[in-house]
């Protein structure tokens, strides 16, 4: 296996590694490198399968009750709420600016009475004191 | 706190959690194996899924484990079944021929090319980012290198035919945005970079086909360069006789046009630029913040380098602050765009002890001892530093 031939591999400078980190000598005796590219005829075939999997899905919910309710109802279609969550503090200027990106530039439809409301939410919750 | 459903599921009682430390916080994550084909993974977000690499496994070796290695969707509607009799991969636009082919044409049609190279998010460790950023909240776990096997794009677009006046090509998977309207995740290169011989579309990852998350079946490989230009699930390539001005290429994933990516906050006037080129990075990991060396011996310091867009020529070690730096001897050359290993000994005096590493590219590039900062938090690349108790 690669990875652990690889691991192997770097067991032997280890020991003139020591050395020379005492001596400060920055030239060491590497294996050469080997090419970036190797080009190899398509002989062994390689067998890829079919796959089928499942995603999980997310049951964080945004707190705060009914304050939560616009952000709830507009922003989780595209993302789960985590993706807020995990937001720094950030000023009120630059909530509004992530709403009008995500409606503008992502086309979240968002009902235009509910942006005040989710820029509220977002400066009460991950607004920068 | 913030638990997955899935994580629930599997642990009722004490989800594993991580703290990241990122300045300011929020800090907590759920450490996840809800998804498949994954193993243990921090968990950034649930749909799209944004899953972070836990540090540790960038000590286990030079290559990352498909089933640890960081995933990161844009858009929220990625197909969960994948046919790989009927799946096809076209090539349209400025060609001669238009091709529509099958997965066993690619795999067994053209020659194979083998590239280890380093894939990182433009945005990895975007969380220390300060003054901070909007975006995923990154540590330094979204990015990993891999084995890549697959073909050259040269080789495609050469069976296809380019006319002459093309300029881009322009490539597209098989993920869409939930709002049909929004912009579909595409991603261009010039002409040239797509045919330089380099750029592949690999069907393998670390000698195994590729998870579905980290695109299966074909993703795109653009060495050197950051992730988002790495197609996953690519289905379409299209050559263009004009610039590509969509929005992804156009609008999205820029950074100013100066050196490391640095600007002011709120810096007016500052020219944008497509992300491009990686920059040197350099990890210790087998010693965590916090951790103990033992005093009057010596002690193994390693860990991983990259040199970006080029290969890690030298990586150094500080123990005073960046005032001297003492060689580490590198691990074996597994290509110039592949994660090398590095290891030193140090012998520290007893007391507090800040362990910085610096890596040097193969162009003389090295890493800045000050982080940049940009409104997106990308390439992120200062010298990193551990701080340790010597006793």
């Amino acid at each position: 296996m690669k990875i652990s031939m690889g691991t192997v591999g770097f067991a032997v400078p280890i020991v003139a590694g020591v050395v020379l980190a005492l001596i400060g000598h920055p030239a060491v005796q590497l294996p050469p490198p080997s090419p970036a590219v190797a080009a190899t005829p398509a002989a062994s075939g390689f067998a890829l399968k079919s796959v089928s999997v499942e995603l999980p899905v997310s049951d964080v919910v945004f707190p705060g009750g009914a304050k939560a309710d616009a952000i709830a109802a507009n922003c989780l279609s595209c993302h789960s709420a985590g993706m807020v969550l995990t937001q720094p503090d950030l000023a009120k200027a630059a909530w509004t600016g992530i709403v009008e990106k995500m409606i503008h530039a992502y086309k979240a439809p968002v009902a235009e009475a509910d942006v005040a409301a989710i820029v509220d939410y977002l400066q009460e919750t991950r607004g920068a004191k | 706190m913030i638990v997955s459903g899935a994580a629930w599921a599997q642990n009722p009682t004490t989800p594993a959690t991580i703290d990241l430390p990122l300045p300011g916080g929020p800090d907590e994550r759920v450490i996840t194996t809800a998804f498949p084909q994954k193993g243990p993974m921090i968990l950034q977000r649930t749909r799209p899924p944004l899953l972070e690499t836990p540090f540790e496994v960038f000590d286990r070796g030079v290559f990352t484990p498909n089933d640890a290695f960081y995933v990161r969707w844009h858009w929220a509607v990625i197909p969960t079944e994948i046919d790989v009799d009927t799946f096809r991969l076209s090539v349209r636009g400025h060609v001669d021929k238009e091709l529509s082919l099958s997965l066993k044409e690619i795999v067994d049609g053209l020659p194979r090319v083998e590239l280890a190279a380093v894939n990182q998010c433009s945005g990895n460790s975007r969380g220390f980012t300060e003054p901070r950023v909007a975006g995923a909240q990154w540590a330094n776990g979204a990015m990993g290198n891999a084995k890549w096997m697959g073909v050259k794009l040269r080789d495609l677009l050469d069976r296809a035919g380019i006319k002459p006046g093309a300029v881009a090509v322009r490539f597209a998977g098989l993920d869409e945005p939930v709002m049909s309207d929004a912009p579909k995740f595409m991603k261009s290169l010039s002409l040239d970079h797509a045919r330089d011989g380099e750029v592949m579309i690999a069907y393998a990852m670390n000698g195994e086909q590729l998870p579905l998350l980290n695109g299966f079946p074909l993703r795109l490989v653009v060495p050197g360069w950051y992730s988002t230009y790495w197609v996953k699930m690519l289905d379409r390539i299209e050559v263009l006789s004009a610039p590509d001005e969509s929005f992804w290429t156009k609008n999205a994933y820029l950074i100013p046009d100066t050196p490391g990516a640095d600007m002011k906050p709120g810096q007016a006037g500052v020219a944008m630029v497509p992300i491009n080129k990686m920059v040197p990075r350099s990890f210790i990991t087998n010693l965590k913040a916090g951790g103990t060396l033992k005093a009057g011996t010596k002690n193994l310091v390693r860990g991983i380098a990259f040199g970006g867009v080029t290969g890690v020529k030298n990586v150094d070690l500080s123990m005073d602050g960046g005032a001297t730096w003492l060689p580490t001897v590198l691990g074996r050359d597994e290509g110039k765009y592949s994660f090398r290993q590095w290891q030193a000994e140090v012998a520290p005096a007893v007391g507090d002890l800040a362990l910085m590493v610096r890596c040097t590219n193969d162009d003389g590039l090295a890493q800045p001892l000050a982080n940049n900062w940009n409104p997106s938090g990308f390439m992120h690349n200062g010298i990193e530093t551990v701080r340790v108790k010597v006793a």
